[in-house]
């Protein structure tokens, strides 16, 4: 049983050479999925013994920390690696019959490949407990993304992922030399370690430049403006189900480490106290979540549209984590896992679409709710989430976030809040338009996508669904992890 | 007890829903059952909170029923029985689930025993009256729809925003008669009385509402205005505004009522009217003017979904929904023209019908609290409701001129709904303890006493005279309608023109401000936003990376000390 924190993190990693190995066909797919599907078995069991052990540590080699690697787990990266097992099973059998359309025969088994190695490297970075092994896994993560994004049928997939090639390796970099400095001035990698050692040496310039480095570099992973340059292209031209998998968990694993290094390593008091980190996290994020919706407005093309969504939504999750109160550490950690439900099912719609039109041009959707109505029922029932409905869990974030704003009287971020909620409105309110008001160019001869693309899709809206209802398990782990982040829980 | 406690909202829901899934064949069966099913769980609760569920760390109270919640809860299923009823077989089967699901949403809200709950079923409600008004299936309703949606949205933010600060600074999230003396409760209130169509918010209804398809129209008439008057009576009974808010309308409802030509648009400005009675009762907030509210939203419900089944009757057979295009209808339309009438009588306050015995609870109520200027006003303004809709449709649809038109009556579903509410109407009237024995406090009020109907029967009399005498003139203008104290109506109207005059000029000020020195902002801003603008464009790597150290740099230099 206590191996299962390493096996989360093994299970795809050992996957992704075998898929290599394996001839072309089903068998690359048939594996991912099933070690997705472990994993969430595993992330569920995992879950269940936070609920009952407490924190749980594991000594990778059976080094005992702070010598040897530790993996900890608590219930913040519980709660993340929930969501990406969740978000796996779900995108993997989707990919079967999208990827067979999207990408050539000979490059699946590597295309599996690539894809288990970014799973692994962003479970890894949930599951590990030190600060030099989040580089790693970060990198083995990028490196894979880079390859997926460049696996688009569309020629700008290149540059683009080229573009993000750089910007990731200079995100990295600067992530790389913030350890590194904390590394100098206390000599441990581990971060319970480190948050032990650093108030000895917090104040000295070094750690204030450390800081910088490390919150700038994860910041640009995570696309926070004016950082975000290099995610509406890669997110565009990536194959749909690339785009799904990295639009829903990509970011937020990087939110994590965000909230990680700023919560534990740092501490509150350091980070929020000392250093005027808030107040640059929250100016940022509000600027982010108005201009990037309004961006999204005007896109002609419906993934792009969302792209820009994702960074105004990464706004919201960087703003509730630099309210540094437990209701705004809950808003984010809370919106960072109905956000991958969001839009994961949004981009699996998309992916529908994709599938049997060949484009996702606004342009290209019209009349679409007469031709493909599940594909694009699901893309409403989507898009009422991310507006915030009730009974969907963008309301249930949203509700938190505006509780954690009104908690410390800030009524200029409510404001905020509401104005970017009313520009996704009218932005999913255009698509929904063009679909569903705008007759077809030509004759119908659009066909509803395939189950094997519309069950996948439907499962992650369902779950949009149920844990807008059933509050209990996202609302309770993130209420406990903010607690236990912020030290005043148990 | 907990099988008894299914919440009937839910009952409804799973209805529509069937009602979306059934075979065409069944349809029908549904229809009638489900609200007759929800009526019988609404009957079987009993008082005090009866479900909880846990939501966003809190306790909610899914489910709480008294009197007061269980009246409204009635009528409410009542209502989506004969409007479903009345659209058996012509509305659109998706039509017919958006209705159902929209009054399950208010039967939601009526049984809400905490401010969450409201406000789910609250949203529920919008979402799918969106839906209805958008089955209207014209272009003018698809735009109509969005505005709706639009204010809708709006009204469910600052609603939103006023519960979570409710949440926030007192910890609790009953539903309670709140002081109107923090910002959060303004909140709440301003956020329900928009729902309510009150001042400034009175144009959503008569725009929305009149683009719905004839079997549309029936279902939005009951239901949003009405939870907010319920809402207002569990939040904020007695606060003395809302008299002033309420007499606003009654008088924007007439005035507007009195210059339209669109028959549905008629009635739409009436509910608006009527909506002001009860908002005006809640501010009185004595016991009886409560029981008064209560049995108004009851007969009111009842009587306009009457005259709008009729109206509605009239378009479905004739296409046509103006009163200068109709006319002479009740020759070949007698049923329609009977029940239309019937529901004119009621919403007049007629002796004998629903609307007298529930008005004059309001109007008494404010004579007993020596609220004279506000009973005369409600007085005069009864008079006005019998000009703009008990004359005024009943006389431009069914008689007037003969327009040549020969329809005959609607399809026996379309009269049966009718007929059953016009029965209804003169029931209540007739046995007004039928409904007194079922309003939320003891009702000790006799309507039928000599004094109380000559005095309605004058009212009555010399109003309908006025609009007689003056027929010739209104003829001639068609739109405008005079009556025995027209003096004071040219003055309200030339008032209200001159106020509109006021706006406007004070709208195109502005405007010229805008175009001389916010424009260019705004059209810089949303350059910078297009798709080949400064913030959306693609950009070189290199100049990615310029920013990259700009932040590093700011935030190395902000973090010095």
């Amino acid at each position: 049983m206590e191996h299962l924190q390493i096996l989360i993190v093994l299970i795809p990693l050992l996957c992704a050479p075998i898929c290599v190995l394996l001839p072309g066909g089903r068998l690359p797919w048939a594996l991912a999925t099933l070690a997705a599907w472990t994993t969430l078995v595993l992330a569920l069991l995992l879950l269940g013994r936070i609920e009952s052990e407490g924190v749980l540590s594991y000594a990778l080699g059976n080094w005992a920390p702070p010598i040897g690697i530790e993996y900890r787990l608590d219930y913040a990266n519980g709660l993340v690696q929930l969501l990406l097992a969740t978000v796996a099973s779900v995108v993997l059998p989707y990919s079967y019959r999208s990827a067979r359309r999207e990408i050539d025969n000979d490059r699946q088994p590597g295309f599996y490949a690539a894809l288990m190695l970014l799973f692994a490297g962003l479970m890894g970075i949930t599951a590990t407990g030190d600060a030099f092994n989040v580089f790693v896994f970060l990198e083995i993560s990028s490196l894979s993304t880079y390859a997926l994004l460049a696996l688009g049928r569309d020629r700008r997939a290149l540059t683009s992922a080229f573009r993000y090639l750089i910007m990731g390796t200079v995100g990295a970099t600067f992530f790389l030399i913030g350890v590194g400095l904390l590394y100098a001035m206390t000599g441990t990698l581990n971060m319970a370690d480190l948050a032990e050692r650093l108030p000895a040496v917090a104040g000295t310039r070094t750690m204030d430049t450390a800081v910088a480095f490390l919150v700038v570099g994860i910041c640009l992973k995570l696309a926070l403006f004016p950082l975000h340059l290099w995610l509406p292209n890669a997110y565009t031209y990536a194959p749909s189900a690339v785009t799904a998998m990295v639009a829903a968990i990509s970011t937020k694993v990087m939110v994590y480490v965000l909230i990680r290094f700023l919560y534990t390593v740092l501490g509150a008091d350091y980070s929020f106290g000392q250093l005027p980190l808030a107040q640059v996290l929250m100016v940022l994020a509000v600027i982010g979540m108005l201009t990037a919706s309004a961006v999204a407005l005007n896109q002609p093309n419906a993934k792009r549209l969302l792209a820009y969504s994702s960074i105004a939504q990464v706004g919201y999750m960087v703003l509730g984590l630099s309210l540094a109160s437990t209701l705004g550490l809950t808003a984010s950690l809370l919106h960072m896992f109905n956000h991958g439900l969001i839009k994961g099912a949004l981009f699996l719609a998309l992916g529908c679409v994709f599938f049997r039109v060949g484009s996702t041009d606004v342009e290209r959707l019209r009349g679409l709710g007469r031709a493909m109505p599940w594909t694009m029922a699901a893309f409403v029932a989507g898009g009422l989430s991310l507006i915030g409905v009730p009974l969907t869990v963008g309301f249930v974030s949203k509700w938190y976030l505006v509780l954690a704003a009104l908690d410390q009287g800030w009524w200029a971020l409510v404001i905020a809040i509401l104005i970017s909620s009313l520009l996704s409105v009218a932005y999913i309110w255009r698509l929904v338009e063009i679909a569903y008001f705008q007759p077809s160019p030509s004759r119908d001869i659009t066909r509803e996508a395939p189950l094997a693309l519309l069950i996948p899709t439907w499962i992650l809206v369902l779950a949009n669904f149920w844990f807008g209802i059933d509050t209990r398990l996202t609302v309770g782990v993130a209420e406990q992890a903010a607690a236990a982040l912020l030290g005043v829980g148990p | 007890m907990f099988e008894l406690a299914f919440p009937p909202a839910f009952i409804l829901i799973i209805g529509a829903l069937l009602i979306a899934l059934a075979r065409p064949g069944m349809r029908p069966v549904i229809v009638l059952a489900a609200p007759l099913l929800t009526a019988y769980a609404i009957w079987q609760l009993p008082d005090g909170v009866l479900l909880t569920a846990p939501f966003l760390g809190y306790q909610i109270e899914l489910v709480e029923a008294s009197t007061l919640r269980r009246l409204f809860a009635t009528i409410f299923a009542l209502m989506a029985l004969v409007g479903g009823l009345f659209g058996l077989k012509q509305a659109k089967w998706y039509e017919l689930a958006a209705g159902y699901a929209y009054a399950a949403g208010a039967i939601g809200v009526s049984f809400a025993g905490d401010l969450i709950t409201m406000f789910l079923f609250w949203e529920f409600m919008a979402l799918f009256s969106t839906v209805v008004v958008w089955c209207g299936g014209t272009v003018a309703a698809k735009r109509a729809g969005v505005r709706y949606a639009l204010m809708h949205l709006i009204g469910g933010i600052i609603l939103k925003i006023g519960i979570e600060g409710t949440m926030i600074h007192t910890g609790s999230i009953e539903i309670t008669a709140l002081a109107l003396d923090n910002f959060d409760s303004w909140m709440i209130l301003i956020g329900v009385l928009i729902n309510a169509a009150a001042p400034p918010f009175c144009a959503w209804l008569a725009d929305a509402y009149p683009e719905g398809s004839p079997f549309g129209t029936v279902f939005l008439s009951a239901f949003t205005t009405k939870t907010s008057v319920l809402a207002l009576m569990l939040l904020f009974p007695g606060q003395s505004v809302l008299i002033w808010v309420g007499l606003y309308m009654v008088f924007y409802g007439i005035i507007w009522a009195l210059l339209e030509n669109d028959i549905r648009r008629i009635l739409a400005y009436s509910i608006v009217n009527q909506v002001g009675f009860m908002v005006c009762g809640v501010g009185i907030g004595t016991e009886m003017a409560l029981n008064g509210v209560a049995a108004h939203a009851f007969a009111h419900i009842i009587y306009k979904a009457l005259l709008l089944m009729s109206a509605g009757a009239v378009m479905y057979q004739t296409g046509r929904r103006k009163c200068t295009d109709l006319g002479g209808l009740y020759q070949s339309m007698p049923v329609t023209a009977v029940c239309g009438i019937i529901g004119a009588l009621a919403i007049s306050s007629f002796p004998f019908t629903s609307g007298f015995i529930s008005k004059s609870l309001i109007s008494s109520a404010a004579a007993y609290e020596h609220l004279t200027w506000v009973w005369y006003a409600l007085t005069a303004a009864s008079a006005g409701v019998f000009l703009h809709a008990g004359i005024k449709f009943p006389w431009y649809v069914f008689f007037q001129k003969d327009s040549g038109l020969r329809p005959a009556d609607p399809p026996w579903n379309m009269q049966a709904a009718m007929i059953i509410f016009a029965a209804a109407c003169i029931v209540l009237g007739c046995f007004p303890n039928l409904l007194y024995q079922y309003l939320p406090y003891a009702v000790s009020y006799e309507p039928y006493t000599a004094e109380h109907l000559l005095t309605q029967f004058q009212l009555l009399l010399f109003s309908g005279l006025a609009f007689f005498v003056m027929l010739p003139l209104m003829k001639r203008t068609l739109t405008i309608s005079l009556d025995y104290d027209w003096f004071y109506r040219i003055a309200m109207v030339r008032g209200a023109r001159a106020i509109l005059q006021l706006w406007t000029w004070l709208l195109g000020r502005a405007e010229a401000l805008w175009a001389h020195a916010g424009a260019p902002v705004a059209a810089r801003l949303k350059g910078w936003h297009l798709p080949d603008g400064l913030l959306a464009r693609t950009w070189p790597t290199g100049s990615m990376t310029v920013w990259v150290v700009v932040i590093l740099v700011a935030v190395v230099v902000l973090g010095q000390r």
